[in-house]
């Protein structure tokens, strides 16, 4: 943090301390730091917290920043791992707005399959919550027992079972919003064909640039009545790739079809114990649902395809409790690393799916040069790799040789045909590599529609766009924020 | 950069000054209004420039026909369900500028959600990308979902990367008296289901043994059509999934699509009024301004 006093920030604490409940502004030194950064590495600089519980204290928490001409950053469970919610600015520390006390399931409509959510519900605990009605929502991202919906929609995230499903933009039909200029819209609706430019679709993964979200009606989707969730293992990364894409020659979209190369599934092995294999190079896990004939017929394909592209073995999930066991496996990679080394830096790129064992290599290549732990567990089924390098940033040098792995590692994505992202999002992280992707007069697009939300650039400022992209003028990463 | 020589032409043809519109087929040309007299109009490039089959996307201009699509995706067992009324007129960058789902939205979702990659001119006549060839992605702001339904207001579409999926192996059209609430809940994902007040229209696709085990969920009253009905076209109305019932009794001829809620009618559409009031409008303004200042694209056409 700066060590320069933040004048004015006593004027602006009390402004939002007189408009919002007692306790639900916080300035102390203890939360400034814990705001300061999200789940990625960098750190900025808040200059006061808020935890509104209404849209009307969003309202008040957004016009009285302006006020004091100072920056929003709106803010979940903070699991992001770009730095989208890392309070920076060039102006004074910025009002970061978390949504986490708003934290009701509105209303359910089981039989329109609807549900209005506030921003600050976690996503598992809305499958929770409509589990009852045969129904979940489809997106799962890894951290679904911590992430917030509204950060689900701020980053547009997806999960293994985006696959099948699609991304959270599929499953967003309207999503209240406080405006960077403090109005509330609502974009979208609960009909099919909303007059007017789909704004929605436009706010879902904008990362907070383009305002809050304060009310979400999401789409639940019903259960499956048939699901079987396999584990094939492999003994080179090729034979798993050429399953994946075999798989999907074969006709068959599945649910979720995960990847896990030796070193995490032993690593996550000696933490949950789910069985995976600890003599293959690679595993797959590949679950299929939908109705019953078809899931038998896609599984016996599934396992086909897997054995005549060399799979030493494929498992099949007998009982609810075994498939469990596996997703727990899979979804508790990175607790497992914990138990290696204290630090990790997660990449998110994705690649078209030919060209995921190519890249691996080059993963794998880049890992060695620099003499960082490697390790990837990621959605092959739709191409989106999650490298993933654990180290302790104690050790002299090191941060910098992370550093300079990622972006080789994104090169080389780039360099195979994807993009920066498949649901981490750009945050802070990725700004500066929008050029490798998007041409000036692409990103120019971007900077129109972000102005036409956030002329005066005041709501989660130099995120997403880089400078000179007609949202400020900042080539690096300002000073302030750390890496 | 892969930029193909016909869509450079396009750019140049669009130039930069004078208003100016995008024609596809002419199938919905009436949407959002006619373009003011005297604006240009473009055809956008046609043709297929690549189909992946094992990465389940297809790259094409804009002007191609939506049967050409559907004919070489078949090919392959597989289909991107775009769905036009009439398919071997209208064309893919038509049906997503107009942004209206066909009748397997109910399972297959809306056409906004096949669009991976968009190349659009812009209101200054440049060349734009948004998105890109894969199939999950959320490198910078969503510009192709805002594109789709926009009525060619906010740029030209000239070429665009669809997502493709499988072929259902077995697709079943019934027809049947029954609650359209019901028939619909008693089913595992139908791809659609449609309702005229009297008859029940279900669209079930899939492994045959399930289609077969669930048009027996549905019943002996049900039975197996050819074709789905023919549907009225003076209007089109959008409601609350959860309100179309509520259709029963009122005059027809109407079709109702259950659990989306778009609702064909014969008589014309209300004119919706000019504008819901309150910021919701003012957004779609100041997008507009943002992206064609001079107001030059489909001048006369939509809501901005």
């Amino acid at each position: 943090m700066s060590d320069v006093p933040d004048a004015g920030v006593d004027a602006v604490v009390a402004d939002l301390a007189a408009a919002l409940p007692g306790g639900a502004v916080r300035s102390g030194a203890t939360e400034l730091a814990l705001y300061a950064r999200d789940a990625s590495v960098i750190e900025g600089e808040a200059g006061v917290v808020c935890f509104p519980t209404t849209t009307a204290e969003v309202q008040a928490c957004v016009r009285i920043a302006r006020a004091h001409g100072r920056a929003v950053v709106p803010r979940g469970s903070g699991t992001g791992l770009a730095g989208g919610a890392v309070p920076v600015s060039d102006g004074p520390p910025p009002v970061v707005v978390v949504t986490t006390k708003m934290n009701r399931v509105v209303s359910v409509d089981p039989v329109a399959r609807v549900a209005w959510v506030e921003p600050g519900v976690l996503n598992l605990d809305l499958s929770r919550a409509v589990a009852d009605h045969g129904l979940h929502f489809a997106p799962d991202p890894s951290s679904q027992q911590s992430c917030t919906v509204g950060g689900n929609v701020a980053n547009n995230s997806g999960g293994p079972h985006c696959l099948a499903y699609g991304v959270t933009s599929a499953h967003v039909l309207a999503v209240e919003v406080v405006l960077p200029d403090g109005e509330v819209a609502v974009l979208g609706g609960l009909h099919p064909e909303p007059e007017g430019y789909d704004l929605r679709g436009a706010f879902v993964g904008s990362e907070g640039t383009m305002g809050i979200a304060t009310r979400i009606a999401v789409r639940l989707t019903p259960d499956p009545p048939a699901v079987r969730t396999m584990l094939a293992d492999f003994p080179t990364i090729e034979a798993a790739g050429a399953t994946v894409t075999g798989i999907i020659a074969a006709g068959i979209v599945p649910a979720a079809l995960e990847m896990m190369d030796a070193p995490i599934t032993r690593a996550v092995e000696a933490y949950v114990g789910a069985g995976f294999p600890l003599d293959a190079t690679a595993i797959l896990l590949v679950e299929v649902d939908g109705l019953p004939d078809g899931v038998e017929a896609m599984a016996a394909t599934v396992t086909e395809v897997a054995m005549a592209n060399g799979a030493g073995g494929v498992r099949v999930a007998a009982d609810a409790a075994e498939r469990a066991l596996l997703w727990k496996g899979r979804r508790s990679a990175f607790g497992a690393i914990a138990r290696i080394a204290p630090n990790y830096y997660l990449h998110d790129a994705v690649v078209p799916r030919s060209k995921l064992v190519d890249v691996l290599r080059q993963v794998y290549e880049i890992a060695g040069r620099y003499d960082l732990t490697m390790m990837n567990v990621f959605h092959a089924g739709d191409g989106n790799l999650h490298p993933l390098i654990v180290f302790d940033r104690r050790v002299p040098g090191v941060m910098e040789r992370v550093m300079a792995a990622g972006r080789e590692i994104l090169h080389a994505c780039v360099a195979a045909g994807g993009v920066l992202s498949g649901e981490h999002g750009i945050g802070l992280e990725k700004r500066d590599y929008m050029h490798l992707v998007f041409t000036p007069d692409d990103l120019d697009a971007q900077g129109r529609l972000r102005a036409a939300f956030d002329p005066d650039g005041t709501c989660n400022p130099l995120k997403v766009l880089p400078g000179g992209a007609g949202c400020g003028d900042v080539q690096h990463v300002p000073e302030g924020a750390w890496i | 950069m892969d930029l193909t020589e016909s869509l450079l032409a396009f750019a140049d043809e669009i130039g930069a000054e004078g208003p100016v519109c995008a024609v596809g087929g002419r199938t919905q040309w009436e949407v959002g209004g006619l373009p003011t007299p005297g604006t240009r109009e473009v055809r956008a490039p046609a043709g297929i420039v690549s189909y992946q089959p094992e990465e389940m996307i297809v790259r094409c201009g804009a002007g191609t026909t939506v049967a050409e699509v559907d004919d070489a995706l078949a090919g392959r067992g597989q289909m991107t369900p775009l769905d036009p009324a009439h398919p071997t007129q209208a064309t893919v960058g038509g049906v997503l500028a107009v942004g209206r789902s066909g009748l397997r939205r109910l399972r297959w979702g809306p056409v906004r959600d096949l669009v991976l990659e968009a190349r659009y001119v812009s209101a200054e006549g440049r060349l734009v990308k948004a998105g890109a060839p894969v199939v999950k992605n959320v490198t910078g702001f969503d510009l192709c979902r805002l594109l789709v339904g926009s009525l060619g207001t906010l740029g030209l579409i000239g070429e665009v990367v669809l997502r493709v999926l499988p072929r259902p192996a077995t697709a079943q059209w019934l027809a049947g008296a029954g609650d359209p609430t019901a028939v619909l809940a008693s089913l595992y994902r139908p791809s659609s289901v449609l309702w005229d007040g009297h008859t029940v229209w279900v669209l079930l696709e899939g492994h045959p043994a399930d289609v077969a085990a669930q048009a027996g969920v549905l019943g002996a009253r049900f039975e197996p059509v050819d074709h789905p009905p023919v549907l009225p076209t003076g209007g089109r109305r959008s409601l609350p999934p959860g309100e179309v019932t509520g259709l029963a009794g009122s005059p027809g001829p109407w079709i109702a699509e259950v659990g989306v809620g778009v609702v064909h009618t014969a008589a014309p559409s209300p004119v919706p009024s000019s504008s819901p009031p309150g910021v919701g409008h003012d957004m779609d303004r100041k997008v507009k301004e943002r992206f064609d200042p001079t107001g030059r694209l489909n001048p006369g056409r939509a809501w901005a």
